[in-house]
């Protein structure tokens, strides 16, 4: 049961995510991108947060751990890292559209959790 | 019968001996040579046994959860292995059966783990709650606990880089801390432990030299490494290496580097230097620096051949699809190599003839002669990581 309602949420996430990028964020990356930064996320910030975004030597991820923080926080920490923690910036790999994309997708645990 | 019936059947038998002879000897080279070794299969939470020898793969064993970051130890008779995972799963494998015959999922999040001297204990280090558990080898019961609680308010911190220690012992590093601890498991009901504080900020991993005498964490919140003589624990930790940056400051690190024992060759430890592309090289008696070698990019592992006439080095993301061999009477690099995409490990076949490394992102281990730095064949595997030879059974600190 819970499977299906996730299921569903899901797939309206997906259906509000097309039609977000059709209407409202013009910036937002097509398709073939949002697989590299799926695998970005998953391999490479997976480095320290878990390949599942459960946490590891870096805090969790996941759609729980991120739910009260506000977005445009942590697309800086993303851009920018977090001075004096191991968060390195990523601004050399994502674009600001990119980072807010993946953001916003990890606040909706769409990337790592299974 | 004629003379020229018995020339052939002497030359006949004589034939057959000698087919028979280099078919044992071959037999021979090839059980002298005859190695298990583990990869690790990140993304499936799968392991794949292989043959080393023959460089072909054997069984596939899964369900051990989540090994996006995972590492393991042999039993000192490499019959069974223990692979710690990131879900702080303890799974025990049966080399030779080639099925899992015990798990526990003992945290919620870990980083490695170590087999005591004697093979009865393993001990799992965690990130969350922060500390390590010690369990029965044979049973994977829970012996004890060693919470790393440190500061005022009893905070757990993050444990890295633990290791058998002769007499019994486990050395690991609390990242949060800046400690190091030595745990003396005689009694693995009643551990006593020996706190070392103020050793530096941040260890982030530890090795200890193949002989069992220092231990060396390397330090991500400042410039250096803190070495401890398990000798003399008593006299602490001693800084080496130390602001080895020379004020400049460090790349932004997106992979922290590996330490074990391997960095340790011709009497000389190579080292990787965090945020920056090179490896530093220390000499062994005085541990002062003798070289930085200048290399691709920051070094994750840096791992001597067996006999210590090489070291071969990967690299953290972007530049992670080299490989680089240092020459180690010259301290200079003598090969690049491009194995594939996204080079996560590297390990000696035991004669360190040949050295296999996974390409994660081609779903491959490549296996190169270290004589040549050809390429002489290629294994399929899903996302492999770590990949680990039963030679390491019987070594301290693997």
């Amino acid at each position: 049961m819970r499977v299906v309602t996730r299921r569903v949420d899901r797939v309206l996430a997906g259906a509000m995510g097309v039609l977000a990028s059709v209407s409202l964020f013009a910036a937002e990356p097509v398709n073939p991108r949002q697989a590299e930064l799926t695998h970005l996320v998953r391999q490479d910030c997976g480095s320290c947060h878990g390949m599942t975004l459960k946490g590891g030597l870096g805090p969790a991820l996941t759609r729980d751990a991120l739910r009260d923080k506000p977005a445009e926080s942590l697309v800086v920490t993303v851009l920018y890292g977090r001075p004096g923690t191991a968060m390195p910036p990523w601004r050399s790999f994502v674009s600001e559209p990119e980072a807010a994309w993946i953001v916003k997708q990890l606040q909706e645990g769409t990337l790592g959790e299974r | 019968m004629s003379a020229e019936g018995t020339g052939f059947r002497r030359w006949w038998s004589v034939t057959v001996a000698t087919i028979a002879a280099v078919g044992a000897l071959a037999a021979l080279a090839d059980a002298a040579r005859a190695e298990t070794g583990v990869v690790i299969e990140r993304a499936t939470g799968s392991v794949q046994l292989v043959d080393n020898s023959k460089r072909l793969p054997l069984a596939r064993v899964e369900g051990l959860g989540d090994l996006s970051h995972a590492s393991l130890v042999f039993s000192q008779d490499a019959r069974h292995v223990f692979v710690f995972g990131r879900d702080g799963g303890l799974t025990k494998v049966d080399v030779a059966a080639a099925k899992v015959v015990g798990r526990v999922v003992q945290a919620g999040n870990s980083i490695g783990g170590a087999i005591s001297r004697d093979g009865r204990i393993i001990a799992v280090a965690n990130y969350e709650p922060g500390g390590v558990k010690l369990f029965d080898a044979a049973t994977l019961a829970l012996l004890s606990e060693i919470p790393a609680t440190y500061g005022a308010e009893g905070k757990r911190a993050k444990v890295v880089g633990i290791a058998d220690a002769p007499g019994n012992r486990f050395v690991f590093s609390l990242f949060e801390a800046g400690e190091i601890w030595v745990a003396d498991v005689t009694d693995p009901r009643q551990p006593k432990v020996t706190r070392l504080a103020n050793v530096g900020r941040e260890p982030y991993d530890a090795l200890i030299t193949p002989d069992g005498r220092h231990y060396i964490a390397g330090l991500f919140g400042e410039d250096g490494l803190a070495l401890v003589d398990l000798g003399n624990v008593d006299a602490g930790a001693q800084r080496i290496l130390a602001n080895y940056g020379r004020g400049v400051e460090k790349l932004p690190v997106y992979k922290m580097p590996h330490l074990r024992g391997w960095a340790v060759a011709q009497g000389h430890a190579f080292l990787p230097a965090i945020g920056r592309h090179e490896v530093l090289v220390v000499e062994r008696v005085t541990w002062r620096e003798v070289a930085r070698i200048p290399v691709h990019g920051q070094p994750v592992f840096v791992m001597a051949r067996p006999d210590g006439r090489q070291v071969w080095v990967n690299f953290a993301f972007p530049r992670n699809d080299t490989v680089q061999v240092i020459d180690v009477d010259r301290l200079a690099l003598v090969e690049t190599l491009k194995p594939g995409r996204t080079i996560l490990h590297m390990e000696f076949s035991a004669d360190g003839e040949e050295i296999w490394v996974s390409a994660r992102d081609d779903d491959r281990v490549v296996i190169y002669d270290t004589a040549t730095f050809k390429r002489v064949a290629e294994l399929a595997a899903k996302s492999p990581s770590g990949i680990f030879f039963q030679w390491r059974a019987k070594r301290i600190g693997m």
